[in-house]
This record gives C-alpha cells, structure tokens and sequence, in this order.
C-alpha cells in the first residue's frame, strides 16, 4: 500500500490532547464495517492481529511458522468530538475464542455497541456473554436488514434477555444520523451508570 | 490497504521486522495511545519499517491503531516498533496517557456533547 497518506485531514489536529475508544461489536456480516465507516471522518483503516488457532496472540513469532494461525481483522474509524478530544470507534468480530485480542479490544473501552439483526438474533448471545465476561458495559442497536419483520422492541429485548436498564434502540448503520443516534444512547447509558455507581 | 500476501508471508516479514520479538519493551500502549514523532533525531541507523514508521508520523499525530493500519502491519508487530522507537527518544506519546477510565463522568459528557452536536 502507499504509505504516505495524501490528505492533511489523516493527523489529528495539533490540539487533541485525549482519545477514547468504544467497540462496534456483533456478529458475522451484522453490519460493523459499515456502521464505523459511516460515521469515520477518516477513510476507515483496517489491521489485524494474528492468533493461534487455540485463541492465543501469537507471541513467539519465531515458532509460528508451523503452527495454524488466524487474522483477526479490526476496522476502525475516527470522530474528532473538539479541539482536545477524539473518539475512535473499533468494529471487531465477537468470537468467545480469541481472548487475548479481548483483553486489548476492551482495556481502556468506554463501552461497547452490539449490533444485532433481527432475522439472528440468537447469533448475538456470544457477543453480548463475551462482554459480559470483560465488564464492559453495552447497548443493543437492531441493525434494520429488508426483509426482516417488524419485531416490537419489547420482544426482542424479552429474546435476547437484556436488563432492563440496557438500551435497545433500532439504527440503519448506513446512515450517518441513526448511527450517531445510537452512539447517543449508548454513551447516555454509559453516563447515567457513572451516575448510578457514585451513589451506591 | 489489505495486503494480498499470505498470514505466513506476513508472519516471516514480521519476524524481521522486529527482529524476531513479539514483546514491546514496554506495555503502556493503547490501540488509541497518541503518538508523536520528535523531529530533532536522525534516521540514519533505523531499518526501513521503522523509518517508514517515522516518515508516516512526522507530519503529524496518529493513535497507535492508525500508524498499525496506514502501515499494514499487525497491531503487536507496530507496538514492538513504536517501543524500539520510544527507547531511541524517535516518539513521544502525548502525556496524559489516555487511559480514560470508564467511570470518568467528566469525559463521558464530553463525548456525549461531541456527538449531540454532530446531529
Ligand atoms: N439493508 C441494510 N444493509 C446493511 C446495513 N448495514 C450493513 N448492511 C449490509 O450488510 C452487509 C454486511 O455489512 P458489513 O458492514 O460488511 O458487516 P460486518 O459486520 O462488518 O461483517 P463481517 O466483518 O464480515 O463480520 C453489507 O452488504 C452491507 O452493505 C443496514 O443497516 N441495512
Ligand atoms: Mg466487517
């Protein structure tokens, strides 16, 4: 590939000062490539980790040479929110088996979006239980395919067994607006539990 | 963007490239760790990932996943780059370390406002 990016907008602005990070997480082909890269204001960058297939990172390069490995791909893309902070989101696969990358992806998360698709969604119970296992807290956005029926809200939090204090919320991960409004209700959520968490 | 090599073929050149570690030398970096080329220091002596390393971020700062992704190299393989470079005094992150903790109100409505105002 070219090294060099051609447009001056790849650079932060000289005066961001923090970056925090938030998971785009769910299923096989649930729309989180598309979801980052309709909200990046840089053209969404893609690397990958390379894993053992028994899950590991692979950390001895030297003896990997026989052993089966696997690339995790990690597209991401980024939102500069003011002069001092950015916002990089990370669309990442929800496989249970790759711990190691899990423990990266989360360390220093502030949260995590599960997108769903109501025509799977007993494909999103191993996300969801992954995050859980991580303490990472999320929200649920109905990821709207064609052809996928009208489910009420509330029956698809009963399917998927949320709390009751998790949002659900429904987005078109190709619209820009619908999925800033998800990322609105997730980080909401994220906020009134620090709320929650100073009180107790 | 995406290579067309083989995990194997990129594996080997990644053994090279960091001559056989697997190990940053420190374990401080984040995917969104910020970094910074110090413009001061040659070049001479540096192998060429490194270098290529350098010439990406001099211009500006980039998160340690970005410089991983403008460079097609594994997320493991750049940190083991950015900490050889970090020893040399070629990069500096940008202090505060941004290990925003989770429960940090104060951030969490900052993000909260970014994002409202891009509606
Ligand atoms: N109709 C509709 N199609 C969508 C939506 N989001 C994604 N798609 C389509 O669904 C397909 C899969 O989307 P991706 O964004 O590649 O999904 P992904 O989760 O990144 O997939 P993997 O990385 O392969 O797991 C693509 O053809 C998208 O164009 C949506 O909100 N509505
Ligand atoms: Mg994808």
């Amino acid at each position: 590939m070219d090294s060099a990016p051609a447009s001056d907008d790849v650079y932060l602005r000289p005066s961001v000062q923090t970056a925090v990070k938030l998971l785009i997480v769910g299923h096989f082909a649930v729309g989180k490539t598309t979801f980052v890269g309709t909200l990046s204001e840089i053209r969404p960058l893609r690397t990958e980790e390379v894993m053992t297939e028994a899950g590991a990172l692979v950390d001895d390069l030297a003896g990997m040479r026989d052993k089966t490995t696997t690339t995790v791909a990690l597209d991401f893309g980024r939102l500069t929110l003011n002069d001092r902070l950015v916002l990089y989101l990370f669309g990442t696969p929800g496989q249970q088996r790759f711990t190691r990358l899990w423990q990266d992806m989360t360390q220093g998360a502030l949260g995590a979006l599960v997108l769903a698709d109501t025509r799977r969604l007993s494909q999103s119970f191993e996300v969801m239980g992954v995050l859980e296992e991580h303490g990472l807290p999320y929200a649920v956005a109905l990821n709207q395919f064609p052809g996928a029926a009208g489910h009420q809200l509330d029956e698809v939090r009963e399917a998927l067994d949320l709390l009751p204090e998790t949002p659900l919320v429904r987005c078109d991960a190709r619209d820009r607006v619908s999925s800033t409004r998800a990322l609105i209700s997730l980080v909401e959520y994220l906020l009134n539990r620090t709320g929650h968490l100073e009180h107790a | 963007m995406t290579s067309r090599r083989r995990p194997a073929d990129r594996l080997v050149r990644s053994y090279v490239v960091t001559d056989g570690r697997a190990h940053p030398t420190r374990n401080t970096l984040d995917l969104v760790t910020l970094l910074i080329a110090t413009d001061d220091l040659p070049l001479t002596g540096l192998n060429p990932e490194k270098r290529r390393l350098m010439e990406l971020c001099r211009p500006g700062a980039l998160s340690v996943a970005e410089v991983a992704g403008h460079l097609s190299l594994p997320v493991g393989v750049a940190k083991v780059l950015i900490a050889d470079l970090m020893d040399s005094g070629h990069i500096v992150t940008r202090a505060p370390i941004p290990a925003a903790r989770p429960t940090d109100a104060r951030i969490l409505q900052e993000v909260l406002d970014g994002l409202r105002a891009r509606l």
